[in-house]
């Protein structure tokens, strides 16, 4: 768990890292830390999983990847695990999830986001996705997203 | 926007990776990429500025610092949909929020400190709009391929 101090650091760092020769220092000055204690701090975070990596967010859009489908499959549970991990390792395939029904208005339990150029290339990555599940699929549908309403990290409530 | 060189191609590909954890980690960076430091940080503020990059920093897991994650849905009617929108995203729970194509119109992800924090803030969603928040939380991920071939 996270102590008041992890909780300043995520809050000074979720923004963003400054993009300076040295931003550890530069987060640990408005800290008022030391920046081998913020880095150490930062090292236990990784290693608990609270930071999942310090990397770029990219903006599928400017890359050309204009075409992004949420396919979503009605996979029998009994084999949604096994299926899922092979639809998760496709190499098109960028987050997969089983997540609950929301029956009658919503009977897909397998989510795979999929990124493409082109409306048929999205297209033609979910015909692969269908042929690999086969007969355990009872039914699918993909979700084109049409525009980004909100874009931003975890925020966290100011507390103290 | 400037297009994308082969240079900050490879650049981006390489900072979709995790950042390591030194005093000059730019400059680590820099050295594996064969470029100079200065040159490296002012690609990524133009990108940045370009929007090509959304956001550079750390990833967290809300899972994990005892948090939850959600992914919500909401029917919304056509005539609705702006002021809809002006209230589900005046919730700093709201992480990210796309308009897809399908009744179920408005997908937004929930990020809470606490696992009690989803079910809160989907009911004052609910209450605010009158429209129901169905709630997809993760059962099994398979697999977080979060690179894009840049």
């Amino acid at each position: 768990m996270i102590d008041d101090t992890d909780r300043q650091i995520i809050a000074a760092m979720q923004g963003g890292l400054p993009l300076v020769p040295a931003p550890f220092a530069e987060i640990a000055s408005r800290l008022e830390m030391d920046e081998g204690d913020l880095m150490a701090r930062i090292a236990a975070m990784k290693a608990s999983g609270v930071i999942r990596r310090i990397a770029a967010a990219p903006n599928h859009y400017k890359l050309g990847m204009t075409a992004n489908g949420m396919t979503v499959w009605d996979v029998e549970d009994a084999r949604v695990a096994e299926l899922g991990a092979q639809v998760g390792a496709l190499p098109f395939v960028t987050h997969c999830y089983e997540r609950p029904r929301a029956l009658p208005d919503w009977p897909y339990n397998l989510f795979a986001m999929v990124h493409g150029a082109s409306g048929d290339e999205v297209e033609e990555k979910r015909a692969q996705i269908a042929a690999l599940l086969g007969a355990a699929c009872r039914g699918h549908d993909i979700l084109y997203s049409t525009r980004i309403l909100k874009k931003t990290g975890l925020r966290l409530k100011e507390r103290n | 926007m400037t297009p994308l060189d082969a240079t900050d191609r490879r650049l981006l590909n390489r900072m979709q990776e995790d950042l390591p954890l030194v005093a000059h980690p730019y400059a680590a960076v820099a050295e594996e990429l064969g470029i100079g430091e200065d040159e490296l940080l002012a690609r990524l503020a133009r990108m940045k500025e370009d929007r090509v990059i959304t956001r550079f920093g750390p990833f967290f897991d809300a899972a994990a610092m005892g948090g939850a994650f959600c992914l919500c849905a909401m029917a919304v009617p056509k005539a609705e949909f702006d002021a809809v929108l002006t209230k589900v995203n005046a919730h700093a729970e709201v992480a990210h929020n796309y308009q897809r194509t399908h009744r179920l119109n408005m997908w937004f992800v929930l990020a809470t400190e606490t696992p009690d924090g989803i079910g809160a803030c989907a009911d004052a969603i609910e209450r605010e709009t009158g429209i129901t928040v169905l709630r997809f939380p993760k059962l099994q991920e398979f697999f977080i391929g979060f690179r894009v071939a840049a």
